[in-house]
């Protein structure tokens, strides 16, 4: 018991890193392979002394319904941790857009079967959304179906080789 | 930066144009939700108007910050007068052309207005603005590919795109009518003028119209519907806030 005391002591001293690190752990509702962290939508963590943690989101989408709710599994996660108080902020001071999602991130997107948005230099061109790569098996011969999917954040795309349908994370600038 | 209160008011009446565009346009683009002509089409203007409602709250939000109240009650309980809306946001939906053209002369709107308005001083929009102009893009791809198909597959869909075209023209032209502080907002730098907006919008749409064969009314015929941004506004929109603020209204202190 003591020696578990001791080590509870010393895991007092909370940095970023373990925030960060616990929220790598927070998923998207709508698209479980990405978290948080690699959506990009956490933009700030701040530690005071007295553990007091501030974090600052922005949406991928202004209108994304599922914002609320990832507020509160970033707080919850947090509060996991131990400290003594925890305020989230959204707001639009950076504008989030398909850069920042990571590398890791684009993996999680294949995973779930969605095409990643490509990199693109803050200019989202037709083109690019209609010329996805195929997340099934690799092909660009695809058409783009529709650039509205089932969430704010997906287009809907056929593969003419595979003969699937797939849907796209859409670039956005 | 420090406003003077009447400098303060011309700001939120230019908030809350916007938003109350956005926010009635996209209530009536949600009205095709399940009535839309393919599935795709069916979620392409509920996903629209998601988006468009989502970004009026943010616009009221700003508002609020302001000293207006939450955002749930300035969309919810305000009376037909105290919009500001344009009349061509608040016509039913009619049919599926007349929406589709709707959107497109709308979306255009939209787009410039929000590029003008991420250079603007007043930060909190700037940054919204810098935010919508990029969701704003599949809106006007979505009008722009359906007008092009559309204008150009067969004669029954020209002429319906035409006439569709003819009577939401005049009306779209009443997005741009000014409220009398254009001259305030322009030497804040928060604004250029709706004038200034007018004309990059007709430069927008003049090719695409052009290209989809059909054509844009002759400059002798516009006449710009005005009288929204006073308050003034057509039968069709008191109906429409009853629908929309009906549930909220049953118990307005309801945490959601």
């Amino acid at each position: 018991m003591r020696f578990n005391t001791l080590v509870n002591i010393e895991k007092e001293t909370i940095t970023k890193d373990d925030i960060v690190e616990a929220l790598e752990d927070v998923m998207d509702p709508e698209i479980p392979t990405i978290s948080v962290v690699d959506l990009g939508i956490i933009r700030k963590v701040e530690i005071d002394d007295e553990n007091n943690v501030k974090v600052l989101m922005t949406p991928t989408f202004s209108g994304c319904p599922a914002l609320k709710i990832m507020e509160n599994m970033v707080r919850d996660k947090i509060k996991e941790l131990n400290v003594k108080s925890v305020e989230i902020t959204t707001n639009f001071d950076t504008q989030w857009n398909s850069n920042m999602i990571t590398e890791n991130g684009l993996e999680g997107l294949k995973k779930h079967g969605l095409a990643p948005p490509p990199r693109h230099n803050d200019i989202v061109q037709i083109e690019m959304i209609s010329k996805a790569a195929c997340p099934l098996c690799g092909s660009s011969n695809t058409i783009l179906k529709s650039p509205f999917g089932p969430t704010l954040c997906r287009s809907l795309h056929y593969c003419n080789d595979c003969l699937n349908a797939f849907e796209q994370f859409k670039p956005v600038g | 930066m420090n406003y003077s209160d009447k400098q303060l008011n011309e700001i939120k009446e230019f908030l809350y144009k916007i938003a109350d565009d956005q926010l009635i346009i996209g209530h009536r683009n949600s009205e095709w939700t399940g009535l839309g002509p393919l599935v795709e089409e069916d979620i392409a203007f509920s996903s629209i108007a998601q988006d468009k409602i989502g970004q009026s709250q943010h616009i009221y939000e700003i508002l609020h910050t302001l000293g207006e109240a939450d955002a749930d009650t300035i969309a919810f309980t305000r009376p037909a007068a105290e919009f500001n809306c344009s009349h061509l946001t608040e016509y039913p939906i009619g049919e599926y052309d007349f929406s589709l053209m709707r959107n497109f002369l709308f979306n255009h709107a939209e787009q410039i207005r929000f590029e003008m308005l991420s250079e603007s001083s007043f930060e909190p929009l700037a940054n919204l603005a810098k935010k919508y102009r990029g969701e704003i893009k599949y809106h006007t791809m979505h009008s722009d590919t359906w007008i092009n198909q559309l204008g150009r597959a067969n004669d029954e869909s020209n002429t319906r795109m035409q006439k569709a075209l003819n009577e939401t023209f005049n009306l779209a032209l009443g997005i741009f009518e000014e409220s009398g502080n254009e001259e305030s907002l322009k030497k804040m730098n928060i604004f250029a003028g709706e004038n200034i907006l007018q004309e990059k919008w007709i430069e927008s749409v003049t090719p695409r119209i052009k290209a989809a064969n059909l054509i844009l009314p002759d400059k002798s015929n516009w006449k710009p519907v005005y009288g929204g941004r006073k308050g003034n506004h057509t039968e069709y929109l008191e109906p429409l806030l009853n629908e929309m603020g009906e549930v909220f209204r049953l118990d307005p202190r309801a945490e959601w």
